[in-house]
């Protein structure tokens, strides 16, 4: 019994301490925001300019000018405040942001991730990622441990173009939890999803880990 | 008197366009793009335009219009994934494209119009991005260089604006607008509601006047890319 998507996110909520600004990204990362634990309050930055993003409206709250980074339409907060997009990276790239959690198509061992661009497929662009990755004090990657076709995505070096480099600090799958603290180079295995085995880990990542 | 105040989009843009033009646009997705002054950079014909902004558009609105009609000839920007005319004519090699990252944009932007001709920063080291560009090791750790931009004209969308230009934006569609007020070498800005001066408390100005050229008032239709909603429980 792995982790779902919901678990995953879930799991990576447990990362938010109490009075955090934190940014999210698309995806999995979106779900954490339905599981911050009861007791922790965080202030959650979109990076097209506000702080304190607040639930998505009703339907008579609708607003074409407040969205998200997802340009998803959203609400403000009685703390939510709005600056530019200069003011917004200033934030992330200061390292102002406590924590980042995105999502990854690679992950190597040494850090690195890749999740903006797939060559000879349509590139869309990396938006804020690059910023995020170099920028934020503590950068936490949720993926699905393997491809559709059961290949690692945990690797010894990334195949696909760079996001950023050497610069995640935990990675958490749908098998398990893998982290590095300051200054450790390279990842081990911190906790592993309910149900799943060492070898099952072992057997399903090329990346050079500790192990246990 | 000299006046900021235009009646209309293309009066606002009279003997400011030009073949090869470099034009920057605000707005993040379809959220405070000045909608009017787009339509009316079409309509003036100018050709071979490098645009600055984050997005592309959509389809049929916003920079799509200018995509349709193969007006720009190169876009610098962060994120063009909601665009299939975009994509056609990139893959068709008939399109240049710069990525930058979206804090590298805007700081780009900030820079050139405040003088800045380049700066140093942690974004974008050991990727592409850093491909070609000069480095610098601050305290052990390597940056990268990125440059000021500028443009011939910048087209920015506000929430209010006085008839000296003092601007005011209004929640998310404040974005890359002020910053691309500041770099344009004219500014031309499209307003919802244009007051005259004096209507303003000076501590609440976004944007000072003295970077915008020209103003109008103009409907915006305002489209909405992800409409999302929650049901209310009674």
């Amino acid at each position: 019994m792995s982790w779902s998507r919901d678990d995953m996110a879930k799991r990576a909520a447990q990362e938010l301490k109490d009075g955090f600004y934190v940014n999210l990204g698309i995806g999995i990362p979106t779900l954490v925001a339905n599981h911050i634990p009861d007791g922790v309050d965080v202030t959650l930055q979109s990076e097209n300019g506000m702080l304190g993003m607040g639930p998505f409206p009703y339907a008579d709250e609708v607003d074409a000018d407040l969205i998200n980074a997802g340009k998803q339409t959203i609400t403000e907060l009685r703390r939510s405040s709005y600056f530019n997009s200069a003011d917004s990276f200033a934030m992330i790239r200061g390292g102002h942001i406590d924590i980042s959690i995105l999502g990854a198509m690679e992950i190597s061992q040494g850090g690195d991730i890749a999740n903006w661009m797939i060559p000879g497929k349509m590139v869309k662009g990396m938006g804020g990622a690059m910023d995020l990755v170099a920028g934020v004090k503590r950068c936490v990657a949720v993926m699905d441990h393997t491809n559709r076709a059961g290949a690692s995505k945990f690797l010894p070096e990334c195949t696909l173009p760079l996001t950023g480099r050497n610069c995640i600090d935990m990675v958490i799958t749908d098998l398990g939890v893998f982290s590095r603290g300051e200054g450790e180079t390279r990842f081990r295995v911190t906790e592993l999803a309910p149900g799943v085995e060492m070898d099952e880990v072992k057997a399903k990542t090329e990346a050079d880990l500790v192990w246990g | 008197m000299s006046s900021k105040v235009y009646k209309t989009a293309a009066e606002a843009l009279e003997g400011l366009t030009f073949d090869g033009m470099v034009v920057m646009a605000g707005g993040f997705g379809l959220c405070g793009i000045p909608e009017n002054l787009i339509a009316a950079l079409r309509d003036s014909g100018a050709q071979s335009i490098t645009a600055i902004s984050n997005n592309a558009g959509v389809d049929g609105f916003g920079l799509g219009l200018l995509l349709e009609t193969r007006q720009i000839k190169k876009m610098v920007s962060s994120y063009v994934g909601e665009n299939k005319e975009f994509e056609r004519q990139f893959l068709a090699g008939e399109l240049d494209l710069e990525f930058n990252p979206q804090g590298t944009l805007a700081e780009r932007i900030r820079a050139g119009g405040a003088g800045i001709p380049g700066f140093y920063t942690k974004t974008g080291v050991g990727t592409v991005i850093a491909d070609g560009k000069p480095t610098m090791d601050f305290d052990g750790e390597e940056y990268i260089m990125e440059t000021g931009l500028k443009a011939d004209v910048a087209l920015v969308k506000a929430w209010r604006g006085d008839t000296q230009g003092n601007l005011q934006f209004k929640k998310t569609a404040r974005n890359f607008n002020p910053m691309m007020a500041t770099a344009g070498k004219v500014t031309v800005v499209e307003v919802d509601e244009l007051v005259e001066v004096g209507s303003f408390d000076p501590n609440y100005i976004h944007t000072p006047g003295i970077y915008v050229q020209r103003i109008i008032e103009a409907k915006c239709e305002k489209r909405i890319e992800q409409l999302t909603v929650r049901e209310r429980v009674s």
